[in-house]
């Protein structure tokens, strides 16, 4: 970022000068110090590095390197890749996937813009801070412990919202998880534990807009619809558009949710349902590692190249 | 600000289409407060009925202490208290991964932010490219990786992976290029401070809300993580969470051939399930103002 850049050459000017009087030898001080100073750096960082070495880069190498090879370690070329692409649960699970995703993105963006716009009009401090609070405790939840939780929610036998399932028609615990409900079953189930995060950070972004600008708007006659297309909704797109990428990439991995329905359901959610429950069969019901790592290789490349993408056009991260 | 200053000197009556926007807004607000609220209120009121009284009362009918004795009862004799174990590993592993975190991803801010080193743009760019993968999608590999080192089912399996905490990196950096002035640094530099020191006795005094931020982003995230400890520290190892799902194979209400004396019901499930959230929904609750604040600082930019 620029501020940092002009901040800094003044400083280490000034910091330079200040050594330039204490220094012992005359040549070459300042180069050791500066070097002094970046041997430190690395010593700071080095324990993160070696941690993302071991469990980020090495990782995916590794994975990338096995799903090339067959059973016996012999170069198998794009062998895997096309077994697992090949294979009758592969396209079933990128549809589901596919259709939890879209189910999930629509309500998650219309709806966390919609309560953070509305929370942030409240007037009263104490109720929109209680509120968004609210909001956020279901993400203490999240894991196995929430889809336990809506397990019981899902049953029209012990549910709290009985009555609404039982308005959908549905009677016992297997027609709310029947196939055709479940993207919108774990769309609302990921919704209700992630959301008031995002609430929140939305308010924030909310609040960064200055009050003048809002003020100028209300002048102009705008009433709070218009100034939410016009003003608000512009300045968040950028919050929006991280919010998607990054829901994205997450909802591609689905796993504790159809793992824990099938368990729950006697099967009649399938054990393959998503891509990643596919690479755990492979992995642990098939023994093919090579195959389990072509899976996660192929659910690794679309979640890199989706926050590579991010990171290099969303602009959220300028600052250096 | 705004919105208050308004509220108390209204610039014109109400007319009926504010009257209709207020009752929207209170309306959706409303809706949503029951929908993130209704299903915890339900489970703490589930765990004090007896499965015969959960089934047949009304939902938010109260249940009664022996009720909940018993459920307790039920839960810790499970597999002779299998539960306080998984309690325990969900604790360990995810406390042990907290320090670990906070010795490397503090130092690591700090010297990405403030530090002039060869390599720091791109470490700070694979930061940001791995902050933003989900943690899912690299525990196949992980555990690929582990397994081919022998370390499957160990304490490390879990911790180490946990450790790995790149957003927290992304937050300390984020605080240290925002809120502390390097001229600052560089006085106490002058005083004659060395780099570690300057570190120990400035940097760290003043980072300590994010360095409180980052151990609760860490800390709740490992103790909710569920797919790696279920494939790295499975059986007796495993954490909380990964229990629960073995808790469920063994009520009959979802898995009609696990009859027989180990069989846990409906309210039992219910207690261990809140038994599961619990620290962290006291965390929650007890740091609430400091989280929504610290958020809303972590989400806005300038």
């Amino acid at each position: 970022m620029t501020v940092s850049a002009v901040q800094r050459s003044p400083s280490d000017a000034a910091a330079g000068s200040s050594r330039g009087i204490r220094r012992r030898r005359p040549a070459g001080g300042r180069k050791s110090v500066a070097g002094q100073r970046s041997r430190v750096s690395y010593f700071f960082v080095s324990g993160y590095v070696l941690l993302a070495v071991a469990f980020g880069v090495f990782p995916t190498l590794y994975a990338v390197f096995i799903a090339f090879l067959d059973g016996d370690g012999r170069f198998s070329g794009l062998g895997n890749f096309a077994q697992v692409v090949g294979d009758f649960r592969f396209w079933p699970a990128v549809q589901h996937v596919g259709a939890f995703l879209l189910a999930w993105l629509v309500g998650l963006l219309a709806l966390v813009t919609l309560l953070a716009l509305l929370v942030h009009s409240l007037g009263r401090r104490w109720l929109s801070s209680s509120i968004r609070f609210v909001y956020y405790i279901p993400g203490a939840l999240a894991g196995a412990s929430s889809v336990v939780l809506w397990l019981f929610v899902l049953n029209p036998t012990v549910s709290p919202v009985s009555a609404v399932l039982h308005a959908f028609g549905f009677e016992t615990f297997v027609q709310t998880v029947s196939p055709g409900n479940l993207p919108v079953v774990f769309a609302v189930i990921a919704f209700w534990t992630g959301a008031g995060g995002w609430i929140v950070v939305m308010y924030g972004a909310l609040n960064s807009i200055p009050d003048e600008v809002l003020e100028a708007a209300r002048m102009d006659g705008a009433g709070a619809v218009r100034t939410a297309l016009h003003i608000q909704l512009p300045m968040l797109r950028k919050w929006i558009s991280y919010m998607a990428v990054m829901s994205l990439a997450s909802g591609a991995q689905l796993f504790v949710e159809p793992r824990v329905l099938s368990q729950a359901s006697h099967a009649v959610v399938p054990a393959d349902w998503s891509l990643n429950q596919l690479a755990y069969l492979y992995a642990f019901k098939q023994q093919d590692l090579n195959g389990s790592a072509a899976i996660a290789v192929i659910l690794l490349v679309v979640s890199l190249a989706l926050s590579t993408f991010f990171v290099i056009r969303g602009g959220l991260f300028e600052r250096d | 600000m705004s919105a208050t200053s308004t509220s108390t000197r209204p610039r014109h009556e109400l007319g009926p289409r504010d009257w209709l926007g207020r009752a929207f807004t209170v309306v959706v607000l409303g809706f949503f407060v029951l929908f993130f609220v209704v299903p915890i209120l339900w489970l703490l009121i589930a765990s004090g009925k007896s499965p015969h009284d959960l089934i047949t009362t009304g939902p938010f009918a109260p249940g009664t202490l022996d009720d909940l004795t018993a459920n307790w009862t039920a839960l810790v004799q499970f597999q002779g208290g299998i539960v306080f174990r998984w309690l325990g590993n969900s604790a360990y592993y995810s406390l042990a991964a907290l320090v670990i975190t906070l010795l490397t991803t503090i130092p690591a801010g700090y010297a990405l932010a403030l530090g002039d080193f060869r390599g720091r743009k791109a470490l700070l760019t694979t930061t940001l490219v791995v902050m933003l993968i989900p943690n899912t999608a690299l525990v196949l590999p992980i555990f690929l990786e582990l397994s081919a080192v022998n370390l499957i089912g160990t304490p490390l399996a879990a911790i180490l992976p946990f450790s790995f905490y790149p957003f927290g990196v992304y937050l300390t950096y984020i605080y240290f290029s925002t809120s502390v002035p390097r001229d600052l640094l560089d006085a106490a530099r002058m005083d004659g401070c060395g780099e570690v020191a300057v570190f120990r006795r400035i940097a760290i005094p003043l980072a300590f809300p994010v360095i409180a931020l980052v151990g609760f982003f860490s800390f709740v995230a490992n103790w909710n993580n569920f797919f790696l400890p279920f494939l790295t520290v499975p059986g007796r190892a495993a954490p909380v969470q990964v229990g629960l799902t073995e808790l469920l194979s063994n009520v009959p209400a979802f898995n009609p051939t696990a009859a027989g004396v180990t069989a846990i019901q409906l309210p039992t499930l219910a207690v261990a399930t809140l038994l599961s959230v619990t620290p962290v929904l006291l965390i929650f609750l007890f740091s609430q103002r400091f989280l929504v604040a610290g958020l809303t600082a972590g989400g806005t930019k300038e």
